[in-house]
């Protein structure tokens, strides 16, 4: 029992010793930062205030998202939170106050109808075009389209339907669908086009961005629904399959569509109350606007290049400064 | 006054001498109808298939789905004169506040201070000293190194925010669900009401119900605490009512007949005597509680699940693993814990625990040793905020690295053998189950049903099927069924040869063990990477996923019931001279053949849990639906569809599997018992 009494004497001893000696490196003192602190609130006007940032989980989106978000940070003094939602969450948010921004938004009709003010609860509205401009379509790694040019054209696809037959296409071509939160019409393409096709959704994009890395590593038939901006787009030039021309109207009765997609301008959307508000930040993200190849940078930053999407914004505004003080206007 | 009690309150012991009496006819029996009625299923197939299957492609929706979607579209509608919802905002705050002040304490600087009040060598300081405490220095060593680690390997302030997550969804469950467990332990009805609840909370995909809980309680961490919570209460609520219904009747009368009150029986017996089995409910609601982090991500939850999904959204398989292994680790160090806590209260209510002079030194020299630690860590920037390592990057570039290299070596490989499974099996009998008219599946599920479980399973399974026809998803039903089926015939294989290895074999037990706890704690998103990259998206693909994950609990169950079978049987009869081999299949297999069945059902139920994983990864069907209506707003109604749909299912095939061990009497009180109490949970993330 002595024993024990000793070594718990003991551990407490060597614990308390432990502590001194780290302390000695321990660094400055909190005090004097927390005073410095002190002193920059009552100075600082606070004009920018919260600014709640939606992330919507692809790397593109991301690399907007940060972009605005660290120069609202750092040159006009807001506090941003960055909160990581699907798009449907994130427009539940604004009539709530907790989503302020979401900076790129691919269009979503039935979304606007509940929240924009002409059919819904206008809790969100339009900030216009990001700059960014939305393809998508059905597309090919690159050596199938080196190899056999012509499947560049629907027409030629059943023609090697039988290539595309996986164990998951019932004896048919397989067609990889994408992550379900992207509108896609290819059911239905595939049967008003007449493709010995059959639709097998990948059901996210990491799983089509393997499918589609492996195929061009080991030179496998794969099409499926892709888009662009993207950053894989850069390791793996991913081909673009030419549909039925998109018409005015070809899409809208979804069963129907036997077209291509069109392309899309990306918008801007944010809370109507946070866009009254005096926010110095508002002004920030109604004339923000970038193109494709300024976020393909960025991504591939993050995605690529693995640097968080802090830094990778900031390196990103760092060399691109003109473009980031004409937003600040 | 509970010395004066019988202080075991374990479970009454296997009636001794209860030999299984030998079923073998009833049960080869029951295969010659079941042959019958597949062949004739067979034949007429052959004749219909392709007919009247149902099938709705993935992203149309029925007029039924349309309507559940209305319903959420007007609780959106009304939100802001919502009385109900005015409530739960009420609720949201407050955790709200509680997380965000905990949060202040040791995670975030807590302006107008650069840091947090309590820095990390406070934070690690408290809580060893809590280990130490509550259990012995082992876990306080424990304790210390996981709380290291999450610093080192770079994810401090994710780890702390899980753990107060995690923290505060516990207690919650402790307010809400031990009175409740006093109910369904006490009050037989009761419990015939609370289960089917229970039922469904712990069944219905959590991407389900994630869109109205940000309705009522907001995004972030309040989102978080109320899905953790509804995931991680049955639990402790099952088992928790289960041991205060098995505390001894005998007792119960004995101390009745000396007039005391019903709640002097209540926190003077029975409360008491189930103590045990009460901190075993508490330790399942934790683990199961840590397995919702990364689905609390997906609604801005703080916690480790966001770097999990932040590697998953660049395909980075060695960026989500270390966030992914320290949840395992996070998992490890409070099950030993609670565990080792719980021992310990048991040893000292029975008066052991030590000389208590020595324990009050301990108490005292650590008390003293962590308030200095809280205090320096309160004054030097380099006690506070933990020192940047690169060691966790190297350790992701290198999971990488070698994820890469297995792929590119045996990605060939991986391949032929997708291809043979699926070309061989899966989809033979998904063309029976699926292609099939939807009325002949049904009357063979029906009659098969029948005859392994009786009428009583046919009931359960009849009404299911009603309702799985009901929501319109009758084809996607069937392919989720056909693969759940298949990847519960792999997963047996697996535990029957792993689980008589185990027990054969005490090292390879010990070896296996914690790759087991790593299988069924590690979230499936970490590893979703590299097998996509291995089989691609497809059906095989979310089978491989539901393997990982069911396969460690029923290795374990099997391993556990051969390991119980006695002794003294396995003398008798190698000293009849039987080989290994007979002495496996004709001992020990069929005298553990309760864990087999009890295996079987976990093995299912777990497999479906992975049914939305699955969905991820290119495996359509009910999985796919439940994502879809997440992602889009507009087919939320499918998603609800498609997740009443998965709960059904789990209701049929646990309702059969449990019919069909009731019918045979060969099996040991032991599994069956455990058949009510669905131990051990965790299904993750769906």
């Amino acid at each position: 029992m002595r024993n024990y009494r000793s070594r718990a004497a003991r551990l407490g001893a060597l614990a308390t010793v432990a502590v001194v000696v780290l302390s000695a490196c321990g660094g400055g003192s909190i005090e004097e930062q927390t005073e410095a602190n002190e002193e920059a609130a009552s100075d600082a006007g606070g004009e920018c205030g919260d600014l709640n940032m939606a992330v919507n989980p692809w790397v593109g989106y991301e690399a907007s998202a940060y972009v605005v978000g660290t120069v609202a940070q750092d040159q006009l003094g807001c506090t941003v939170n960055y909160k990581e939602l699907k798009e449907d969450v994130s427009w539940q948010g604004f009539g709530t106050g907790e989503v302020d921004v979401v900076i790129e938004d691919w269009g979503h009709p039935d979304l606007e109808k509940k929240f924009f003010a002409e059919e819904g609860d206008g809790t969100a509205e339009d900030f216009g075009p990001q700059g960014n401009v939305g393809i998508i379509g059905w597309f090919v790694p690159p050596w199938l389209a080196e190899e056999h040019p012509d499947i560049l054209e629907w027409e030629n696809l059943n023609k090697y339907a039988s290539e595309f037959a996986t164990s998951e296409s019932g004896g048919k071509g397989q067609f990889l669908g994408a992550d379900p939160s992207y509108v896609q019409f290819d059911e239905a393409i595939v049967s008003n086009l007449d493709l010995d096709f059959k639709v097998v959704f990948s059901g996210s994009e990491a799983a089509s961005i393997e499918a589609f890395r492996k195929a061009e590593e080991n030179k496998e038939w794969v099409i499926g629904y892709w888009y662009e901006p993207q950053y894989f787009n850069a390791e793996v030039a991913m081909q673009r399959v030419a549909l039925p021309p998109y018409e005015e109207g070809c899409q809208d009765d979804p069963q129907e569509v036997a077209c291509d997609y069109p392309e899309t301008d990306l918008k801007k959307i944010v809370g109507t109350e946070w866009a009254a508000s005096d926010s110095t930040a508002v002004d920030l993200v109604r004339n923000f606007t970038w193109t494709n190849e300024d976020q393909n940078v960025v991504a591939a930053y993050i995605a690529e290049d693995g640097m968080s999407p802090e830094d990778a914004a900031a390196k990103w505004i760092e060399e691109n400064q003109d473009k980031v003080d004409a937003w600040l206007g | 006054m509970t010395a004066t009690i019988s202080p075991s309150p374990t479970p009454k012991p296997v009636e001794p001498g209860a030999p299984p009496p030998a079923e073998e006819q009833t049960s080869i029996s029951r295969w010659i109808p079941a042959a019958v009625i597949l062949a004739a299923w067979v034949v007429v197939w052959y004749f219909t298939n392709g007919t009247q299957t149902l099938a709705l492609p993935g992203t149309s929706r029925t007029d039924l789905h349309d309507r559940l979607t209305e319903f959420q579209n007007e609780l959106l509608a009304g939100r802001a004169t919502n009385p109900v919802m005015q409530f739960t905002n009420a609720i949201a705050d407050a955790l709200r506040s509680a997380v965000e002040w905990l949060q202040r304490m040791v995670v975030l600087p807590n302006f107008p201070r650069p840091v947090p009040e309590i820095g990390w060598l406070g934070v690690v300081a408290l809580a060893t000293y809590v280990g130490l405490v509550v259990a012995s220095w082992r876990i306080a060593l424990l304790v210390a190194a996981s709380f290291l680690s999450f610093g080192v390997l770079g994810y401090w302030e994710d780890s702390l925010d899980l753990l107060i997550i995690t923290g505060i969804s516990v207690v919650l469950a402790v307010v809400i669900g031990l009175p409740l467990a006093v109910l369904i332990g006490t009050n037989r009805r009761a419990n015939q009401v609370v289960t089917p609840f229970l039922d469904f909370m712990q069944t219905m995909p959590t991407f389900v119900y994630l869109l109205p809980i940000v309705l009522f309680f907001g995004i972030g961490p309040s989102a978080a605490v109320v899905s953790t919570l509804i995931y991680a209460l049955p639990p402790l609520i099952r088992i928790a009512g289960f041991g205060i219904r098995e505390v001894s009747a005998t007792t119960v009368e004995a101390t009745d007949s000396a007039g005391q009150t019903y709640w002097q029986r209540l926190f003077k017996v029975q409360v008491p005597m189930a103590r045990k089995t009460i901190i075993v409910g508490l330790n399942q609601t934790t683990l199961a509680a840590l397995s919702m982090a990364t689905l609390a991500a997906f609604v801005n939850g703080p916690g480790l699940g966001k770097p999990v999904l932040a590697g998953l959204r660049i395909n980075d398989v060695g960026t989500a693993f270390v966030p992914g292994a320290l949840i395992v680790v996070m998992a490890v160090m409070l099950d030993r814990a609670t565990t080792a806590a719980s021992e310990r209260a048991e040893k000292v209510a029975r008066g052991g625990g030590g000389d208590p002079r020595v324990r009050r030194g301990l108490i005292i020299g650590g008390g003293v040793a962590t308030l200095v630690a809280i205090y320096l860590s309160r004054t030097y920037v380099g006690l506070a905020e933990f020192p940047a390592y690169s060691i966790g990057d190297r350790v992701a570039s290198a999971v990488s690295d070698g994820v890469d290299w297995f792929t590119g070596t045996f990605g060939g490989a991986t391949e032929w053998i997708k291809d043979l499974i699926t070309n061989q099996f899966l989809n033979r009998t998904q063309a029976l189950l699926a292609d099939s008219p939807w009325w002949l599946a049904f009357v063979a599920l029906a009659a098969l049903a029948l005859v392994f479980g009786g009428v009583r399973a046919l009931v359960s399974t009849v009404v299911c099927l009603a309702g799985i026809w009901y929501f319109d998803l009758w084809h996607d039903a069937m392919i989720t069924l056909n693969m759940t089926l298949v990847a519960t015939v792999l997963v047996m294989v697996l535990a029957l040869v792993f689980g008589v290895w185990m027990a054969r074999d005490r090292r390879v037990d010990l070896g296996l063990r914690p790759l087991l706890d790593a299988g069924q704690t590690i979230p499936p998103f970490v590893y979703l990477i590299p097998v996509l990259a291995l089989f691609g998206p497809s059906r095989f693909t979310a089978i491989t996923a539901g393997i990982v994950y069911a396969a460690p609990a029923a290795i374990k169950l099997v391993a556990d019931g051969v390991k119980g079978v006695s002794p003294t049987t396995i003398e008798a009869g190698r000293s009849t001279g039987q080989t290994t081999w007979q002495e496996i299949t004709k001992v020990q297999l069929p005298m553990a053949r309760g864990s087999l069945v009890l295996a079987t059902n976990q093995g299912l139920l777990y497999v479906l849990a992975m049914t939305v994983i699955g969905g991820l990864v290119g495996a359509g069907a009910l999985g796919y639906d439940v994502v879809y209506g997440f992602a889009r707003s507009e087919a939320w109604g499918k998603g609800l569809a498609a997740g009443i749909t998965i709960v059904l299912l789990g209701v049929m095939l646990d309702r059969i599997t449990r019919a069909a061990a009731d019918v045979r009497r060969d099996d040991g009180p032991g599994p069956r018992r455990a058949f009510h109490l669905r131990l051990p949970i965790g299904p993750p993330n769906n």
